[in-house]
């Protein structure tokens, strides 16, 4: 049977997984209960299909993912740490995973402390006082923090029209500026990896509304500014946000609001270790301090003595990020993974975060390495690094791109590639914490085999991978003429 | 050192070593002195597995799940029975721990499973292109109103009082940033939307319509003069749904819907407290340029084999950055993967039983309860009756161990008595007759034997 056959194609007539309870009550036609034309006429085409093969439809689909309990994973900006197996279970109880959302809060007391409880954590973790855990994601995150921004400047009678952005950020901060009405204004990086501080000073009027930034930035380097950063910002009246991507080298160490951002955004599958699940779940909750507090998300968890509860009533709230109160199965993870460490390990985390990348980086600083991959912005990084391919490119005639595919024929994820977009042939490395140094060597043998053998014959990694299940594929094909389901 | 991590002493001199670094302090060097902490955080110190354990138990003994109490609770998320092959399949490391699958060879499962999840969706909705998946539904409706916005360029958004209050929230809070305004279209003596009243509310500024099937009160919408009188002056109508009932209803798409999108928990996804599920988002073809979120598209690898990629990636937000059609990154892979997981289980012909099962015993409690109706015309899972004393109805059916339902006066003050009822395959017509001797009308004859 050839491998890649979706679960429509093995549908046959007759097969089923599914028994339907019991028909207890009256069988009534169905169209005596429904009007001719709210009725479906031709059933969807599901699969039909028997529980064996469902299983092994999807088994067999897996095996085809490479994964973070299998290998390596240094995705630069993703923070790919181990997901501790606990979270799994403690999500699972009953009790979390078959409460329903709009259970009374009396009877969801459990679940109000849980959230109480972490947002508290969260908040002391940030150095601000307030917490809202409804948005989903990051860039929901960021979402709720311009919106935030928004009602806070409306609130005080001003009507502002520009966000700045570093040109190392992320994606998601100039996508987020432009979903939330405003325009992008890119702040220049200066020569040692930091914010542009004359750009930054003639760019921020009184047009603008928000800065966005990463501490460490993109670039895995702490902005030594970041005072100068916050006093030129809030001089202009703007507020500073924190994207908290990048959050998993300063835990315990340096707080973002005591570094003056006044919005922060939680990678809960990041730096909380919730796991990736091939794209999500996520959750992206903020927090703040007293003067945009008036605007975070309805409901708030409060607490009344023993007793917590949600308050509805915030006139000046923005509203609803989405329905309900947040994903609270991430909550319930997250909020396990700082209980296991608490004060002492989340510092931990933090501090072998940055020896692992300062490691690594020293490894890929060794001859045979760094005269191809050389590193951009050389000085101590913290969680992650960044590297330019420029030297392969021109010396061994390999591309990141090359470098990375080649990767997989070696069982390690390649790093984050082509960003930062101002470093040329970039390669973002995040080891993690929960690497081990025999892990790090490794890959830094791994990058020199790659390089060795693409000086005898560049031709192997340039047509990599060769190892996994399918090889590269036309993507822009794929993108020419989408087909985007499947039809018999 | 953390049970996560795992430098020895050992190891810690021969990495400050490599590094050329006396301390970990000194990798901190870059970090202004004014900005420390300079004294560790306010929390309470690490504990074991087993006292971690310990502790979520006993919080979470002090919620009270549907596994205590017989519930009719409803309201955008539904107690569902969950195929034990989910939980199964969703706990391999392999769907768990990957990222977002950045590098397709050795991505292929995920990829798959987002083009055989965009086929189902496809599929309920009878619209041809569907993303990998949204955050959630509310989420979901308000990136609809964005796709209006890229698309028309027009600054009005007409919400139906049908459409679930998150979503009408969530426009609500998006719409500033979006520099648009949202206006509710009221609902009729019977709880159907006033499709006159919605007709007079589309003008030339009108970007979206946005309908709810069945709506939140449980009323299955006439879709068609709705679809009619919202397109009038070039709007798009966009069609909240939940899958379940799409099994037994007119597919949105072939009503001239443009958009449906939604909520998806009710596809395999545990209740959750309300999350994580998945929002879905499907499409007429000429929005395919437009959608957010990720897609995966069909694609020929150099051997000539079929394999499966991100596509039309110049949409997205780490392409396109300020021009991309919507933010989204992470959105809900795992939780669209138990949706086409759970869809593969009850198949062509379970999918509609399961539907028909809820419209029937749905219309029988209706009748049983023998109260009075707030939306009397056909449901299929859910219906909000009128209850003489909802409170202390309420009362005497949580003492009984029944969950009566939502009551609706938060969002509905005319429905002040007001109790939203779901019924799902979970609630057997022994639970329902409970729940009509708790809080049905005062007479005791047997009903409908």
């Amino acid at each position: 049977m050839s491998d890649t056959v979706t679960v429509f194609e093995r549908s046959r007539h007759g097969r089923r997984a599914f028994a339907c309870p019991e028909a207890d009550v009256p069988e009534v036609p169905v169209d005596e209960l429904l009007p001719a034309g709210a009725i479906r006429e031709r059933p969807a085409e599901l699969p039909e299909i028997s529980e064996p093969e469902l299983v092994r439809h999807y088994t067999t689909l897996s095996s085809k993912n490479f994964h973070l309990d299998e290998g390596f994973y240094p995705l630069g900006s993703c923070t790919m740490k181990h997901n501790p197996k606990l979270h799994e279970r403690v999500a699972a109880l009953p009790g979390h995973a078959r409460l329903h959302p709009l259970q009374d809060p009396e009877y969801a007391q459990g679940a109000l402390e849980l959230m109480w409880n972490l947002q508290a954590a969260l908040g002391e973790i940030a150095g601000l006082p307030h917490v809202s855990l409804q948005p989903s994601a990051g860039s929901h995150g960021e979402l709720a923090g311009l919106l935030l921004t928004r009602a806070y400047l409306e609130d005080r009678g001003e009507q502002r029209t520009k966000v700045l952005t570093p040109d190392t950020a992320h994606g998601t901060n100039p996508a987020t500026v432009t979903m939330a009405g405003y325009e992008v204004v890119k702040v220049g990086t200066a020569e040692d990896g930091g914010v542009d501080l004359d750009d930054l000073r003639s760019k921020a009027g009184d047009d603008v509304a928000c800065l966005m930034l990463t501490n460490p930035n993109t670039l895995g380097l702490f902005d030594r500014n970041i005072e100068e950063i916050a006093h030129i910002v809030h001089d202009a009246g703007a507020t500073l946000y924190y994207d908290g991507a990048n959050l998993n080298a300063v835990m315990g160490i340096a707080r973002p609001g005591d570094m003056g951002f006044d919005i922060v955004h939680f990678n809960l599958h990041k730096t909380f270790t919730q796991p990736h699940g091939g794209g999500g779940p996520g959750a992206g909750p903020i927090a703040c301090s007293d003067r945009i507090e008036p605007f975070l998300p309805v409901p708030q968890v409060v607490r009344e003595g023993d007793a917590f509860g949600f308050d509805f009533d915030r006139p000046r709230s923005i509203g609803k990020l989405r329905g309900f109160q947040g994903n609270f199965g991430v909550f319930v993870r997250s909020y396990a993974y700082i209980c296991s460490l608490g004060r002492d390990g989340l510092r931990d985390v933090s501090e072998v975060a940055v020896l692992n990348a300062n490691y690594l980086k020293a490894l890929m600083g060794e001859p045979g390495i760094a005269e191809y991959l050389p590193i951009a912005f050389d000085r101590t990084c913290m969680h992650e690094f960044v590297v330019s391919g420029r030297g392969a490119k021109e010396e061994l005639g390999i591309k990141t791109l090359d470098i990375a595919k080649r990767m997989l024929d070696h069982d390690v994820h390649p790093p984050t590639v082509y960003f930062p977009l101002l470093v040329d042939e970039a390669l973002m490395i995040e080891p993690t914490e929960t690497e081990t140094k025999e892990r790090l060597d490794h890959f830094a043998e791994v990058v020199r085999a790659i390089l060795d053998e693409a000086k005898d014959d560049p031709e192997v990694a340039r047509t990599a991978p060769h190892t996994t299940p399918v090889r590269r594929l036309d993507e822009a094909g794929a993108a020419k003429r989408p087909v985007v389901r499947w039809r018999p | 050192m953390s049970r996560y991590t795992g430098v020895t002493e050992e190891d810690l001199q021969a990495m400050l070593g490599a590094i050329g670094a006396d301390s970990l302090e000194d990798l901190f060097a870059d970090i202004p002195e004014s900005v420390r902490l300079g004294r560790e955080l306010d929390l309470p110190p690490g504990r074991s597995e087993q006292e971690v354990y310990e502790h979520l138990a006993a919080l979470a003994a002090r919620n009270r799940s549907t596994e205590e109490e017989v519930t009719f609770l409803g309201a955008g998320m539904y107690d569902h029975y969950v195929p034990a092959l989910i939980d199964a399949l969703l706990s391999r490391s392999e769907f768990l721990t990957p990222y977002t699958p950045y590098q397709p060879e050795i991505s292929q499962g995920g990829l798959q499973v987002m083009f055989e999840f965009q086929t189902a969706i496809s599929e309920l909705t009878g619209l041809p292109v569907s993303n990998a998946s949204m955050y959630e539904g509310p989420s979901a409706v308000a990136a609809a109103g964005y796709l209006a916005k890229l698309e028309t360029k027009r600054t009005k958004l007409v919400a139906s009082r049908g459409l679930h209050p998150h979503s009408r929230a969530a426009l609500r809070t998006h719409a500033p940033g979006y520099g648009m305004e949202v206006v509710e279209a009221p609902l009729d003596d019977e709880c159907f939307t006033d499709v006159e009243a919605l007709a007079g509310m589309v003008d030339d500024d009108t970007a979206a319509v946005f309908v709810q099937q069945p709506n939140f009160l449980g009323t299955v919408e006439d879709l068609g003069p709705l679809v009619e009188a919202g397109k009038r002056t070039g709007a798009l109508l966009v069609c909240a749904a939940d899958p379940i009932p799409l099994s037994i209803l007119k597919p949105p798409g072939e009503l001239g819907v443009d958009l449906c999108v939604g909520e998806g928990q009710t596809l395999g996804n545990r209740l959750d407290f309300g999350g994580p599920s998945f929002g879905f988002f499907a499409a007429d073809e000429r929005f395919i340029r437009k959608m957010p979120g990720r897609i995966a598209g069909e694609a020929r690898d150099v051997d000539g084999r079929r394999g499966f990629v991100l596509t039309l990636q110049t949409r997205e937000q780490h392409i396109r950055r300020e021009k991309a059609t919507h933010n989204i990154c992470t959105a809900q892979a795992l939780n669209a993967l138990a949706g086409v997981v759970y869809l593969s289980w009850l198949g062509k012909r379970g999918f509609v039983e399961l539907g028909e099962l809820l419209l029937r015993r749905t219309h029988y409690a209706r009748e049983a309860l023998g109260l009075e109706a707030i939306n009397p015309g056909p449901v299929v899972r859910e219906f909000a009756v009128r209850v003489p004393d909802l409170n202390a109805a309420t009362a005497r059916a949580r003492e009984a161990g029944v969950n009566p339902g939502y009551p609706l006066g938060r969002d509905y003050p005319e429905f002040s008595d007001g109790l939203l009822i779901a019924v799902t395959e979970r609630r057997t017509k022994e639970h329902i007759d409970r729940l009509v001797e708790l809080v049905g009308a005062p007479k005791p004859a047997e009903v409908g034997v």
